[in-house]
């Protein structure tokens, strides 16, 4: 080795070594962790015994927290599609509206994205309030002469997942609508000249020329869902409690996986073997379904 | 362009599309303005008030529930933590950051890409599934309730993203820049901070925004490490105010107009650019 690229060496050393400790320190160590702590008994603080799959086989199989567990992952199953049918497909309605220049579009753009910027907890214990029976909601059905549609939104058990995401999805409709606005304004002019010139409606229009040409975008919302749905936390904690209540109707892996780790699932007691193998659980589902969302986009890529 | 649709000049079927586009964006734009404006109308009522009559405006304009929840409920402190630790984690998001986005993408050395690879592993790795060895380790080295140990989490959040992001703007800025200051005898440190950072000046604004945003509404890490009152940040302050004040609801209101109008004041002056910085990772 040269004194050149020994002096280069440390160089790239100087520029990279403070940020690689802190992820290292504070990403890549608790990752071997929890994948370590999954695998043993655990006393408390307290490291027991070897347990092998034993902790991740009472997730899957044992009581109460198989119940548990697959209530909450049916309910981020219900915020994934619920998210994907209503939120994306209005979020690509808004983006397509906006990227047409109706008037006061960038008006519109503007308003559309303030909820994004707020904290889920502020807009959790705002809507929080307005959805309580006496809330200004149920006041609003009233004025406008339906008493009869006057619900416990966040106290019905089969309405309060329901009512939590349409919270979600008032805050964060803002962000698709502009990332698919952006998509859409990339489609090359010529191609949409092209079709109009050949007469092509509107719809047809967006079906086969806007929409093909906007996948990527489309793979880019849909992982974020994904990930989004995964880790939904801070709106079951701000409008239905730590317990997912009604009944455990809400409670989700983030919020599941906050009990078992600060305790109050079984015993009451924090149990960090379970606990780890529910975060193993969480890391393995985000990474997969990363992984597989980047290979679909670089396989697009190749098609465009 | 040929895209846009104009009012006047379009047919008739397309009048009705622009109508239809026209009135559906109205009415949401007033689902977004409406319950701001009714939580800051409530926050100058009283509960009674805002029960009885909630679509009524305030009678009067009293500022006394802001004092109270800014001084005797603590919002003013809660707000400087926020402040503080949004701002200490996000000076070294962008110093590490850049500098390790320069590391990685100005020197060819056979490691780059595995460094690469370390920083990028963060954007898919939930943090939050982390939490129980992020306690155990905090616990042993005496961080809890210090607000050190939030900003350090924060820090490594960051710095995936503004590695990918800076990386990229990075690789593009020409090499021949580099062997001008080398020749005038620039040092390494010189040219990451006199040639490359002023080129990606407008990059590095847009990572500020798109982590300082989630940094500062960040909930979950400072609900565990910062339970006590001295350090609570400003979404923490507002869960325990809302669990000690549930029937206050003209308090509650205030706290949450507290809570919510110093970003959407940013936002009027600036929604360009959050808007932009908000969507950087998603858009290229």
């Amino acid at each position: 080795m040269t004194a050149k690229d020994l002096r280069k060496g440390l160089w790239v050393a100087f520029f990279t070594v403070p940020g690689l400790a802190i992820v290292f320190a504070v990403i890549l160590l608790p990752l071997f962790m929890s994948l370590f702590n999954s695998l043993f008994h655990w006393n408390q603080l307290i490291r027991g015994d070897f347990a092998g799959l034993e902790n991740f086989r009472k997730i899957f199989a044992a009581e109460p927290y198989r119940t548990r567990f697959f209530n909450a992952l049916g309910n981020n199953l219900k915020w994934f599609v619920a998210t994907m049918l209503v939120q994306n497909t209005l979020g690509l309605l808004f983006g397509y509206f906006l990227s047409r220049r109706v008037a006061g579009h960038e008006f519109f753009k503007r308003v559309i994205f303030i909820p994004v910027l707020f904290s889920i907890v502020a807009v959790g214990f705002l809507w929080g309030l307005y959805l309580k029976p006496n809330g200004l909601f149920n006041s609003f059905l009233k004025l406008l002469g339906r008493p009869d549609l006057m619900k416990a939104w966040l106290g019905d058990e089969s309405l309060a997942t329901f009512s939590i995401i349409a919270v979600n999805i008032w805050r964060w409709v803002g962000f698709p609508s502009l990332v698919f606005l952006a998509a859409i304004d990339n489609v090359p002019v010529d191609c949409l000249e092209a079709a109009y010139l050949d007469g092509a409606r509107e719809p047809t229009v967006f079906v086969r020329i806007i929409l093909p040409l906007i996948v990527p975008a489309i793979t880019v919302i849909t992982v974020l869902t994904i990930i989004g749905s995964l880790n939904v936390f801070e709106q079951i904690y701000t409008m239905a409690g730590l317990d997912g209540g009604p009944n455990f109707s809400t409670d989700t892996i983030g919020t599941l996986f906050y009990r078992t780790a600060f305790g109050s699932v079984d015993s009451g007691n924090p149990e960090i073997g379970i606990g780890s193998a529910i975060g193993v659980v969480i890391y393995a589902l985000t990474f997969g379904a990363s992984i597989f969302s980047i290979a679909s986009l670089r396989s697009r890529e190749v098609e465009l | 362009m040929t895209t846009d649709f104009h009012f006047r000049s379009a047919g008739a079927g397309r009048k009705t599309l622009i109508l239809v586009m026209e009135i559906v964006l109205a009415l949401y734009a007033l689902l977004i303005f409406y319950p701001l404006v009714n939580m800051l109308f409530s926050s100058f009522k009283t509960t009674r008030d805002i029960l009885r009559f909630p679509f009524a405006l305030p009678t009067k304009l009293d500022f006394t529930n802001y004092a109270t929840v800014w001084i005797d409920k603590g919002f003013g402190r809660y707000f400087l933590n926020s402040l503080w630790t949004t701002a200490g984690a996000m000076v070294f998001v962008l110093l590490f950051g850049s500098m390790a986005a320069y590391g990685v993408s100005r020197y060819r050395y056979r490691l780059s890409t595995l460094v690469y690879m370390l920083f990028l592993s963060g954007i898919m790795l939930p943090l939050k599934a982390a939490i129980i060895p992020l306690f155990i380790l905090m616990k042993s080295a005496h961080l809890v309730n210090n607000p050190l140990s939030v900003i350090l989490i924060f820090i490594a959040m960051g710095l995936p993203s503004t590695v990918f992001i800076l990386a990229g703007f990075m690789k593009s800025v020409p090499i021949d820049l580099e062997y001008a200051a080398r020749i005038d005898g620039c040092s390494d440190w010189g040219i990451y901070r006199r040639i490359v950072m002023p080129v990606v000046a407008p990059a590095v604004s847009l990572v500020t925004i798109y982590n300082a945003v989630p940094i500062w509404n960040d909930f979950f890490f400072p609900l565990v490490f910062l339970q006590n009152d001295r350090w609570k940040t400003l979404p923490v302050g507002l869960t325990s105010f809302f669990g000690q004040h549930s029937t206050d609801w003209n308090l509650l209101f205030t706290g949450l107009s507290i809570a919510v109008l110093p970003i959407l004041l940013l936002y009027l002056f600036m929604a360009k650019y959050f808007i932009r910085g908000m969507t950087a990772g998603a858009v290229k």
